[in-house]
């Protein structure tokens, strides 16, 4: 592994650098990935894609496009924070001006319906040029400052589709309605191309298919090229890059405007399959998802944001079906589990320990007259049948899943304050109380369970590893 | 004239709230460099604390405790259970990251809000919760100019400007404010000068969750209503205070919250209320363009 070849622009001492911090040179996921090249994953990866809709449900055809746009969005969030280092959060916004643009050049709002080959790439420009605009205006702000303008663009952009139904024109007696306020704009037109109109999902999953695909290998071509390394050395450190008199400034804004053109792509797509654009969709916790995949799958590297992206898109997914949920959770549950424990001896030990610890729990619910519920109640799958037999669960699964919530989060933090001394005592009860709260009350309400997983995983990614699965950690020379 | 007299109370009041969170947002700012974005998420629970002592107390119908008694008791319990959950997540969130890269504890912080926002969803449900505030106490406040004023009001602005005054003694006089200070200019010379700073550091998460738990009580007691969202934008609007006024600065988060709050009773008593919210924020976005480090701030002089 060592004898990978030195990246342009990377000196040796840099390149070496995880080989001095630990003995992996990349990381565990890295490297099951580097035994294959690049262009056998990729050719599974689109082979599935193209495959999946002969035997997949409308269902399915739905999520694959939700997964091909949240994709195209991870790709250009990726350049924009990843490459270029601009801390962008006000992306959403551009995917909601593309999606909003689109839908008032072919609807019936104003009986404009132009058709799809004019108003798609009229769209991405009006849409870029906001990128540019934004980019002009954010050019000179560093870091934090640049992170503020973004978004209050993006809360802009929100507030404007949301109030935009009644905008007081001076000189006009009656109020003008040009975003269609909380309702936003329906019957939006279905794409067509050359007569041919894109009637169901798996029209649109298949563009999205050869969509993402084409923007992948651009970004891949763009990795080694120019602007490319030109985009990572300003992300890495605009001082330098400007000293070798790069610049800095229009890379900056050419980030910005390839970005916003993506997104605006993205959401011309979203407009058309939806047939109707609302505000909600575009506020923040699309943001935080898209950001987290990002940085999950390591920013600046496209493989990290393809596998972030895919993951953070299909695991919520999973959790709406019960007997998928309780699969997430054990594989949750067993991840979690294996890197806190090291050794297998010590492994073990804390699973009969968790049984025990069950059956102790039983009992002192049996003592304290807690009602329970058969196991046939609430039982869906074949984990959660197992756990039937072992795993009491009370009859008021609001206030003690709430109560077994709150004692997780304690727990879970004293985890991190006591030392390697305390944590084997500690562990059988948190694995017991991640159960015992994921069935009695979090595997009922899978939309909080997404939000809260995703929360919990932005911050336990930043501390344990904030390069995230394929990203490489940056080294600071001082 | 009445209108104007009503709008300046509800912006003054507004303001005061605004300025309270703006505070928060700049001492963290001010020691950490950190924008820490789950502060609306505590000011939230700052509400639900005093919501529910308030119910505990025997609900917004028959208070058990005389009503000034209650209030005061929502107040400090707000402040104590949003400080300590302040702490809580410099700790545990921010206090790893700290030799981090810039972007870390951003990313974290946006984690922290996510968490908070839908914990609370979890336990208490999406309910609307209302203090219900005229239930208890609905006195005749002053006249002013000619119009009536709301009591809670004049309690708010008041409590407001005592704990900014409070605030700024406190980093003025006393030798916690000498150390924040400290820290705050040049965080390795306070280390070698023998300054606590993770104590000061706890201290100010602490001081700035309070402030926003204040906040909470204050826009429950004139608003009513609270939920698990509230937290969002009533963040983003003291964020806002604070960078207009300059972020790391204690008189300009008072001056952006007072501006803020103003511009927005103004603009939905005179304009449209729909374009209260875009009106502030493109205020912002000017202030940063033309005076990026905000009305009262300091331009920073980075040495490389």
């Amino acid at each position: 592994m060592a004898e990978e070849s030195l990246a342009i622009g990377t000196d040796e001492w840099v390149a070496a650098h995880e080989g001095r911090t630990s003995g992996q040179v990349q990381g565990p996921v890295a490297r099951t990935f580097g035994r294959l090249p690049w262009w056998v994953w990729g050719s599974i990866a689109v082979l599935v894609a193209v495959v999946l809709p002969l035997i997949g449900s409308t269902y399915l055809m739905r999520v694959g496009v939700n997964l091909g746009l949240f994709l195209m969005l991870a790709l250009g969030l990726n350049l924009v924070v990843g490459y270029a280092g601009l801390l962008d959060i006000g992306y959403v916004a551009f995917y909601g001006l593309g999606a909003y643009g689109f839908a008032m050049l072919a609807s019936d709002k104003f009986g404009v319906h132009l058709p799809t080959v004019v108003a798609v790439p009229v769209v991405v420009a009006a849409v870029s040029i906001f990128g540019l605009v934004l980019g002009l205006a954010a050019r000179r702000l560093l870091g934090d400052y640049l992170a503020i303008v973004t978004l209050f663009f993006g809360q802009m952009f929100v507030e404007f589709a949301l109030s935009g139904d009644a905008i007081t024109v001076p000189g006009r007696a009656e109020q003008v309605d040009l975003t269609g306020g909380t309702n936003g704009i329906t019957d939006v037109d279905r794409f067509s191309f050359l007569g041919v109109e894109f009637s169901s999902d798996r029209w649109y999953y298949y563009l999205l298919v050869v969509l993402v695909v084409l923007l992948a290998l651009a970004v891949r071509r763009l990795d080694g090229s120019r602007i490319g390394r030109a985009w990572k050395a300003v992300g890495q450190d605009p001082l330098a890059a400007e000293a070798m008199t790069m610049p800095v400034n229009r890379l900056k804004i050419m980030a910005f405007v390839v970005g916003a053109g993506i997104a605006g792509l993205a959401g011309t797509v979203f407009a058309a399959v939806q047939r109707g654009v609302f505000p909600s969709s575009f506020d923040l916790p699309l943001l935080i998802l898209l950001y987290a995949a990002v940085i999950l799958g390591g920013s600046g590297s496209l493989k990290g944001a393809l596998i972030g992206a895919a993951l953070l898109s299909l695991l919520p997914e999973a959790l709406r079906e019960p007997s998928y949920s309780e699969m997430v959770f054990v594989l949750l549950l067993v991840a979690g589990l294996a890197l806190a424990v090291r050794s297998w001896r010590d492994r073990i030990i804390v699973v009969v320990a968790t049984v025990v610890f069950g059956f102790v729990m039983n009992l002192l619910f049996t003592l304290l007259h807690v009602q329970g519920v058969p196991a046939s109640a609430w039982t869906s799958g074949p984990v959660s049948t197992l756990l039937g037999h072992w795993l009491f669960v009370p009859q008021d699964r609001v206030l003690w899943g709430n109560l077994g919530f709150v004692g997780l989060v304690v727990l879970l933090a004293v985890l991190t304050l006591v030392g390697t001394r305390v944590r084997p005592i500690l562990l059988p009860a948190i694995v017991w109380l991640s159960i015992f709260v994921w069935f009695v009350r979090l595997a009922d309400v899978p939309s909080i369970t997404r939000q809260l997983l995703i929360g919990a995983l932005l911050i336990v990614l930043m501390i344990v590893r904030p390069q995230g699965l394929f990203g490489r950690r940056q080294v600071e020379v001082l | 004239m009445e209108l104007f007299v009503q709008q300046l109370v509800n912006g003054l009041t507004l303001g005061g709230v605004y300025a309270l969170i703006a505070l928060g947002y700049t001492l963290i700012y001010g020691v950490l460099q950190l924008l820490n974005f789950a502060h609306g998420e505590v000011y939230m629970v700052g509400a639900f604390t005093g919501f529910f002592v308030m119910v505990g107390l025997g609900g917004p119908g028959k208070p058990i405790v005389p009503v000034w008694l209650m209030i005061v008791a929502m107040f400090l319990a707000a402040m104590v259970v949003s400080g300590l959950l302040g702490v809580g997540i410099e700790r545990f969130a921010y206090r790893p990251l700290r030799e981090s890269t810039r972007i870390a504890p951003l990313i974290s912080a946006l984690g922290v809000s996510l968490f908070l926002q839908n914990a609370v969803l979890l336990l208490f449900g999406s309910r609307v919760r209302s203090y219900d505030t005229p239930r208890y106490w609905s006195g005749a406040g002053p006249q002013v100019a000619g119009v009536q004023v709301n009591p809670v009001r004049i309690l708010v602005l008041v409590l407001a400007i005592i704990l900014m005054v409070g605030l700024t003694r406190l980093v003025e006089k006393t030798a916690f404010g000498r150390g924040m200070r400290a820290v705050a200019y040049d965080r390795d010379a306070a280390v070698m000068m023998g300054i606590d700073v993770n104590k000061v550091i706890v201290l100010v998460f602490f001081v700035a969750s309070a402030l926003a738990g204040a906040a909470g009580v204050m826009v429950g007691l004139v608003f009513f209503n609270v939920n698990n969202y509230m937290g969002f934008l009533a963040g983003l609007k003291g964020f806002t205070a604070a960078v207009v006024g300059g972020i790391g600065s204690i008189p300009g988060a008072m001056l952006g919250g007072l501006l803020i709050g103003l511009i927005e009773s103004f603009t939905t008593a005179y304009v449209s209320a729909n374009f209260a919210s875009v009106l502030s924020f493109l205020v912002l976005i000017l202030v940063m363009l033309l005076k990026p480090r905000g009305l009262l701030g300091t331009r920073a002089i980075v040495k490389v």
